[in-house]
């Protein structure tokens, strides 16, 4: 296959920043679209070029490190797939492909395509735990948890933390990851204790990170590599209440 | 490559007596430290995964003074987050016989008798520890419906020990530590350090007092001192460029220690997964794992036949192979990894693999949908099957997965004793960077099991017992000025090259020759070639790499570039120590050492030995550790 990209470049946080086009050929459908972007890196490096700066690791869709805007969807057009799983027998040939950072005023750009998340780790500093020091646990046994809350915990803990639910949102809200730590951990025993001052402090921290309100547009949900649902959001937003009721 | 010999390891530091009272004794013998002493000291955690996260989250929890570094923009995207199957743990909830003593005894002999038995007895007691931990911080186990933890049963064991939450267990556990971490850093304890990379440890007066690290967005380069320095810094498979590891997993932080004086042992032990997706082109930038746990009912075969070039379903049951079944009737497609990889590449050999270039076998789901419906296997491996279909196109419910072995972990590392530090005083590796509890083969669910064991229960204990004696005083300036001269001198050196080849083009070329010369099978002529062909290439790597950019930046092209350099020489060592070592043992097989079936054959009377290289400047060191075992039988080891 033979592609157009149309990539944004921007040397600093402080560069204006631009899109930039680069022709690729002979890409193979079965590259990830990673591979894809190594492959013109490769060549740019050759050409005495600037490469173009991208964060990924695992490339199997589970660290959360990738994320870029393709074509104007956050980590492209396929459902609850991750940048990094993403393959390029679902791009045509020939086709002109846009290729984007995050934008929210939360994740600045470092550079290039990399952003800075770290207001997600303080947002899970600010009550995304449960107090709990090593050697201090009962035997795991004492607490039975009915299957059902099990894996409704899990199916919210699965958020991989990459940001494409801010990116994807009109406010630039980070409702849906802060919401889904909060639901994790609020459907299990071992979560209740702290569950109302855990609502409160996330959810003003994210709001003193200066991401945006949520107003149920749903686009978040619609990105989300992990499929975590809206009404996580619900929950979070009646935890909340209630923490500021009392 | 010369090398020497040195003196012997003769004392490793673990306590005497019955093996189930070590532990406890070396826990009561450890001194302690005074709670307002605590603050003063000030403790460097490099690596945020199961290991790291756990060791600087408890550190913190226990009033030290922590500094935490990781590459990564965030401490819980650490490779630890990838791990799939899940942990092991003698807890024995399911009544099938398991007990502290068995998940002992399976693990010295997975590790096909090159480990520690005390190690091995302490991480076999305190797993059941972590489950305990890991529950209470809320990590969402899979649960059966009366509400208990749900278990599973991995290869090399015979009873079901494994806890799991879906494909993801890695990931959850991860969690568990990483917002345990966060605690603390909203405490105050410890302070986190992301996108910063480690690139040498400061040694003062014979002890390590700090590391030297860039800021990898800056470029600046900075010191930062304490009282003790813990690595937790992940596994090398990195070193054959095509692994399942994260592609920034690399040996740069342990490496530059072992220059500094830190021992590596073992280090040509390396984990070949056998269920791994197969290489599809030429561009290939890493390899993905299927679970080991999907070899609890999907059935691996090849066809009978040479070259059968019929679609999997076309080929009827009496054609079909089903390899590990008729070789190893009492474990099937439960044998250890070491076993099933090999024979995997044996069939491939015979000219019976399938796929694209014969290189792969099938791991089919088919009779376990007719038994336990398709419902029942998405609910098991749902996640699983989605990756697979993503990357290859192909539907495993349809067609059976095509698999092929993969570098996957290393059981070398740096040597520690029983308190897990080095022979760097001061300096404790913990996790897949340290050498020390699965021999010459891990069992499945035991890295989580080692780097949670490592980071919540040991490595906090012991270090106390080093740290009771500080704080250590002032860092003497010559030598930070040293370390940070060696860096800078070291990255001006790749930028000045100015060369025709990338830094990734090195990283392959040196990834297919450990592949093809220190791979799944190993020869004394095949290590020779590559103990000749590393160094040129290294020599070329110097003259002709190509690093764009400057070092006041952001600029992958040189992080990738440091790393490569580092296992040039990594992988030197290795060779010279997989033909040093010339007897076969777990996943190091040397082909001259089999016995009649083709089994790897152990020499016990020269080789029960840990081989601890110290780095000379005129060469290698080796110093062997000798390997005794008072409560397992040494046994060939059979899984048929
Ligand atoms: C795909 C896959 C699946 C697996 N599944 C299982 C499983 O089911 N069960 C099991 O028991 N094991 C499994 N393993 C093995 C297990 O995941 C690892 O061995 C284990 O997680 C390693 O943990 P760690 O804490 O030692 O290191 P890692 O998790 O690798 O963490 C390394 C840390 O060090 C940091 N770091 C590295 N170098 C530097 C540097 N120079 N400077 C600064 N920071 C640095 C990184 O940022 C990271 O934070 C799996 C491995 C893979 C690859
Ligand atoms: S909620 Fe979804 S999109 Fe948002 S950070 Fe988590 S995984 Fe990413
Ligand atoms: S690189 Fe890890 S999720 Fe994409």
């Amino acid at each position: 296959m033979n592609l157009t990209l149309k990539v944004w470049r921007q040397s600093g946080p402080s560069d204006k920043g631009r899109m930039v086009t680069y022709k690729v050929e002979d890409v193979s459908p079965d590259m990830s679209f990673l591979e894809m972007l190594d492959v013109l890196n490769e060549r740019l490096i050759l050409e005495g070029d600037d490469p173009i700066a991208f964060d990924h690791d695992c490339r199997e869709g589970i660290c959360g490190m990738c994320g870029m805007v393709i074509n104007g969807v956050a980590h492209g057009e396929q459902r609850a797939t991750t940048t990094c799983q993403l393959h390029m027998r679902h791009f045509e040939d020939g086709a002109t492909i846009t290729i984007e950072p995050w934008r929210a005023a939360p994740f600045p750009v470092v550079k290039d395509l990399v952003v800075d998340r770290s207001a997600f780790d303080r947002i899970i500093q600010a009550g995304g735990f449960v107090s709990v020091p090593a050697g201090s646990a009962p035997d795991a046994h004492s607490i039975p948890v009915r299957k059902e809350d099990a894996d409704a915990a899990f199916d919210a803990a699965t958020c991989i933390g990459c940001g494409a639910c801010v990116a994807a949102c009109p406010n630039g809200s980070a409702s849906l990851f802060t919401a889904a730590k909060i639901t994790h951990l609020s459907l299990l025993p071992q979560g209740q204790p702290e569950r109302l001052s855990r609502a409160k402090a996330m959810v003003d921290q994210m709001d003193a990170e200066g991401f945006g309100g949520c107003t149920n547009t749903g686009e978040c949900t619609a990105v989300c590599p992990k499929g975590i649902p809206l009404d996580a959001i619900a929950r979070m937003n009646a935890d909340y209440l209630k923490a500021n009721a009392k | 490559m010369k090398y020497t010999e040195g003196p012997e390891i003769r004392d490793a530091k673990a306590p005497s007596g019955p093996i189930e009272e070590r532990w406890e004794k070396r826990k009561f013998s450890a001194k302690l430290v005074n709670p307002a002493n605590k603050r003063k000291l000030n403790v460097i955690v490099v690596g945020t995964g199961l290991a790291g996260g756990s060791a600087a989250a408890t550190l913190g929890e226990l009033g030290y003074n922590v500094k935490s570094f990781c590459y990564q923009d965030s401490p819980r995207r650490a490779h630890s987050i990838a791990a799939q199957g899940g942990i092991n743990a003698a807890k024995n909830y399911r009544g099938d016989g398991d007990s502290i003593y068995r998940l002992f005894y399976d693990t010295v002999k997975g590790g096909d008798f090159r480990a520690r038995e005390s190690n091995v007895y302490r991480l076999a007691q305190v797993s059941v520890n972590i489950i305990d931990q890991a529950v209470a911080q809320g990590v969402p186990f899979a649960r059966e419906y009366g509400g208990l933890l749900d278990t599973r049963s991995f290869g090399g064991a015979q009873v079901s020990r494994t806890f799991y939450a879906r494909g993801q267990t890695g990931q959850q556990l991860l969690l568990g530590a990483y917002q345990a971490l966060e605690r603390q850093v909203a405490a105050g304890t410890v302070t986190m350090h992301t996108r910063h990379e480690m690139l040498d440890v400061i040694v003062s007066d014979g002890r390590a007092r700090g590391v030297i690290v860039r800021d990898m967005v800056t470029g600046e380069i900075e010191r930062h001192l304490a009282d003790a320095v813990v690595l937790a810094t992940g596994g090398y498979g990195n070193v054959f460029f095509l692994s399942t590891n994260a592609k920034g997993c690399n040996t740069t932080a342990i490496w530059r220690a072992h220059e500094r004086g830190a021992y590596f042992a073992n280090p040509c032990y390396t984990q070949i997964h056998p269920t791994c997706i197969p290489v599809s082109g030429e561009y290939q930038s890493k390899l993905t794992l299927m679970s080991e746990s999907l070899r609890n009912d999907g059935r691996v075969w090849v066809p009978l036949r040479k070259n059968d070039t019929r679609a999997p379903g076309d080929i009827p049951d009496d054609e079909r192979d089903y390899y590990l079944e008729r070789i190893y009737p009492a474990f099937g497609n439960l044998v250890p990894r070491d076993i099933a990889s090999r024979a995997a590449k044996n069939v491939c050999d015979e000219g019976r693999g399938v796929g694209p270039g014969g290189l792969g076998v099938y791991l089919d789901f088919r009779d376990a949908i007719n038994r336990l419906g398709r419902d029942a296997v998405e609910k098991k491996y749902g996640n699983l099957f989605e990756m697979y279909e993503r990357i290859t196109g192909e539907n495993p419910y349809d067609v059976p997965m095509r698999i092929y072995p993969a570098v996957h972990y290393t059981m070398g590392g740096l040597w520690v004793d029983y308190d897990l530090q080095s022979t760097i005083p001061g300096l404790f590796v913990i996790g897949e960077a340290n050498f020390s509890d699965h021999g010459a083969n891990r069992l499945g669910a035991s890295a989580l099991m080692q780097g949670l064991a490592d980071g919540y229960f040991v490595l906090p204990t012991t270090i106390g017992d080093y740290l009771a004696a500080g704080p250590f005083g002032e860092v003497d300036e010559a030598a930070i000025a040293e370390a940070e001269l060696k860096v800078r001198n070291k990255i001006d050196r790749l930028l000045s090259v100015n060369g025709t080849r990338t830094p990734d083009s090195f990283h392959r070329e040196l990834g297919k020759l450990m592949w093809d010369y220190c791979g799944m099978e190993r020869t004394e002529e095949s290590l020779r070639k590559a103990l000749e062909r590393i160094p040129e290439l290294r020599e070329e790597f110097w003259q002709n790499v190509k690093v764009t950019g400057t070092a006041e930046e952001l600029n992958q092209v040189l992080e990738r570039a440091g790393r490569v350099a580092d296992f040039f020489d990594l992988a030197e060592l290795m060779c010279l120590d997989a033909l040093v070592r010339t007897e076969s043992c777990g996943g190091h097989f040397r082909a001259e050492s089999q016995d009649a079936d083709g089994e790897a054959l152990r020499d016990d009377e020269n080789f029960a030995h840990v081989s601890a290289w110290e780095w000379g400047a005129d060469g290698p060191i080796l110093h062997k550790e000798p390997l005794e075992y008072e409560y397992v039988k040494m046994t060939q080891r059979s899984y048929k």
